[in-house]
């Protein structure tokens, strides 16, 4: 039986008045990426700290590697890291000195901790700025320093809360480059954002939070086959011909066919509603577009341009909270 | 961000290919308590190094500190300003000092701020090694400030009787007492939301303790009221051990009290100061 890297059962935080978090039940299983997804203030941030012993529990019950976060808080340290929101390195100091400073805090000698702090800059492409003081880094430098100072124990489980806010599109393709090399050597992440296409890309399992209670919980595909299998979008070369388009559509795929704002577009939404993983969704999907446009050629109805998806988890959560998730704007 | 160019170097892109070869899962046993305190103290250092105007602090300010009280009062209250020096220089010293030891919450109360205290928090190490760490640092500050003052003194004209020894027995007392005093502001660091309420608090203890002590006159010249609360006032303590030990005497009971009061202090402050760390 492979032991969970996390178990929490009935979580539960509170700052006076506010329920932060609100029973929060969640199982990680070791090895895995497992994405904590929310908009701001739904109680991540707060429930990855009490994973990390920084805050006690009002309530419930959580397991690190089978370890108590509150009675075996010492033990739980020692399995874990944390790469916070705000980088929690020191910027007065350089990045060796960050890094050899927790080198020594984690018992290596001084010589051994220069070794490694100098490996795990190099690995992270940091060695230029090594002997630069934080201060003048870039967010996305800071941020991979950050990374580094948590990788040099080692960690079984490492926490990345939000870990690609506020940085421009390169630095977050290195940030979840280095999140999958990660992964790779075995080390358990959960990663807390507020970003749907970084949970899709990075993520098994996901936890979507709402209000410091998990609203939805499973695999990518589980969660967006909850709310359909996806989408077909066309663009016809001749307006007038769209209604026939529609008809056919609608016969091929089995589809609801929605006449978009744009005269020549229809949206056909696949009902494909049982739980299958991403690919077999998609492959199904698939087939299912091409004889549907197989059929549009032989009625002579030209189709300019086709594009299908799956529903994006942006869908998923709407169709979750009835509201909108936070938007997606990357400078 | 234009600090970010596809050129810089530094940001030539992570090679995570090479992960493996730094993913070691071996580890080398846990740094004792002592040796995480020093590394914290260590960090102290460098961030004097990379900050050297923090100094200011402890260089200029105990200089002005004795040129003023020295030529101010020296010769109304000894008459001179030499004279003065003789019975004022401990105590200034003391008084100097003390203020100093105010930036430990200050420094507490940034870390947190800045979030690197969060990652400390997480790390398996002996509990109160952060907060020792920033002690041993101040530690190296009043010892600068405490050459800085005795210098300065020596030059106008301060002849201890205690000699070499009876002043470097001065001032380990003095340091001793400040580390204990220390966890009083390493509390209000983890207490208070901002630096500047830090700074506040701490000023109204620190000032009427000091000027209410025998730091700057002989207390036997006060009324009676004032000479008993002056004679309960833990600086008082410390100017009479220091000011005993630089003039060659052995001030055997006001040692005896400071270093009651001053096991007290670690017991009180370090204790709350390590359920706030622990809670936070």
């Amino acid at each position: 039986m492979t032991e969970a890297a996390i178990e929490v059962r009935g979580l539960v935080k509170r700052f006076g008045e506010n329920v932060a978090v609100d029973g929060i039940d969640l199982t990680v299983p070791a090895g895995t990426v497992y994405g904590v997804l929310g908009p701001n203030g739904a109680g991540k941030t707060t429930t990855v700290k009490m994973l990390a012993t920084l805050l006690k529990p009002d309530g419930g019950e959580a397991r690190v590697f089978g370890r108590d976060v509150v009675r075996e808080a010492d033990d739980v340290r020692g399995l874990v890291s944390m790469t916070g929101q705000y980088a929690s390195v020191d910027e007065d100091l350089t990045g060796t000195e960050n890094l050899v400073l927790l080198a020594r805090l984690l018992g290596y000698s001084k010589k051994a901790a220069a070794a490694r702090s100098e490996l795990f800059l190099e690995t992270l492409g940091l060695t230029a700025a090594a002997d630069r003081q934080v201060k003048n880094y870039s967010g996305g430098m800071r941020r991979r320093l950050d990374i580094a100072a948590s990788l040099l124990s080692v960690p079984k489980l490492l926490f990345l809360d939000e870990p690609t806010t506020g940085l421009d599109p390169r630095s977050r393709n290195q940030v979840w480059e280095i999140v999958r090399a990660i992964v790779d050597q075995g080390t358990t992440v959960l990663l807390t954002t507020q970003y749907l296409d970084e949970a899709d890309q990075l993520a098994s399992r996901i936890a979507v939070i709402d209000e410091g209670r998990v609203i939805a919980e499973g695999t990518k595909g589980e969660l967006k086959a909850s709310i359909g299998g996806g989408s077909v979008h066309v663009r016809l070369r001749d307006s007038s011909r769209r209604e026939e388009a529609a008809t056919l559509l609608a016969e091929t795929l089995g589809a609801d066919v929605q006449r978009d704002a744009d005269p020549v577009a229809l949206t056909a939404r696949l009902r494909e509603t049982r739980t299958a993983g991403d690919d077999a969704v998609t492959e199904l999907a698939a087939h299912q577009t091409g004889v549907a446009l197989g059929e549009l050629a032989r009625a002579g109805i030209i189709v300019d341009s086709f594009s299908m998806g799956q529903p994006s988890l942006d869908e998923v959560f709407l169709a979750l909270t009835n509201r909108p998730a936070v938007s997606e704007e990357v400078a | 961000m234009t600090t970010q160019s596809t050129t810089s170097p530094e940001l030539s892109a992570p090679r995570t290919d090479e992960l493996a070869k730094v993913f070691i899962t071996e580890r080398p046993p846990r740094p004792s308590a002592w040796s995480a305190s020093a590394t914290f103290g260590w960090r102290a250092l460098l961030k004097i190094k990379h900050v050297p105007e923090q100094l200011f602090d402890v260089t200029l300010f105990p200089i002005m500190m004795t040129l003023m009280f020295t030529y101010l009062f020296g010769g109304a209250l000894a008459g001179s300003p030499t004279d003065y020096l003789q019975f004022f220089l401990p105590g200034i010293l003391v008084v100097s000092i003390v203020m100093i030891t105010m930036y430990t919450g200050l420094s507490v109360n940034t870390d947190i701020e800045k979030g690197v205290f969060d990652r400390f928090r997480t790390l398996p190490i002996w509990r109160p090694a952060p907060m020792v760490g920033y002690l041993l640092g101040d530690g190296f500050r009043y010892a600068i400030a405490s050459t800085v003052i005795i210098v300065m003194g020596l030059i106008l004209g301060f002849r201890p009787a205690g000699g070499v020894t009876g002043v470097l027995a001065g001032v380990a007392v003095l340091l001793a007492f400040c580390f204990a005093l220390s966890w009083v502001w390493t509390m209000f660091g983890l207490l208070l939301r901002s630096d500047k309420s830090v700074m506040g608090v701490s000023m109204m203890v620190v000032m009427p303790l000091s000027f209410l002590s025998s730091a700057y006159v002989d207390p036997a010249t006060m009324p009676n009221w004032l000479e008993a609360l002056v004679a309960v006032n833990p600086i008082t303590f410390a100017v009479d051990s220091v000011r005993g030990l630089m003039s060659g005497e052995w001030p055997g009971t006001d040692l005896l009290w400071l270093s009651i009061l001053s096991v007290a202090l670690v017991a009180i402050f370090g204790t709350a100061t390590m359920r706030l760390y622990n809670r936070k």
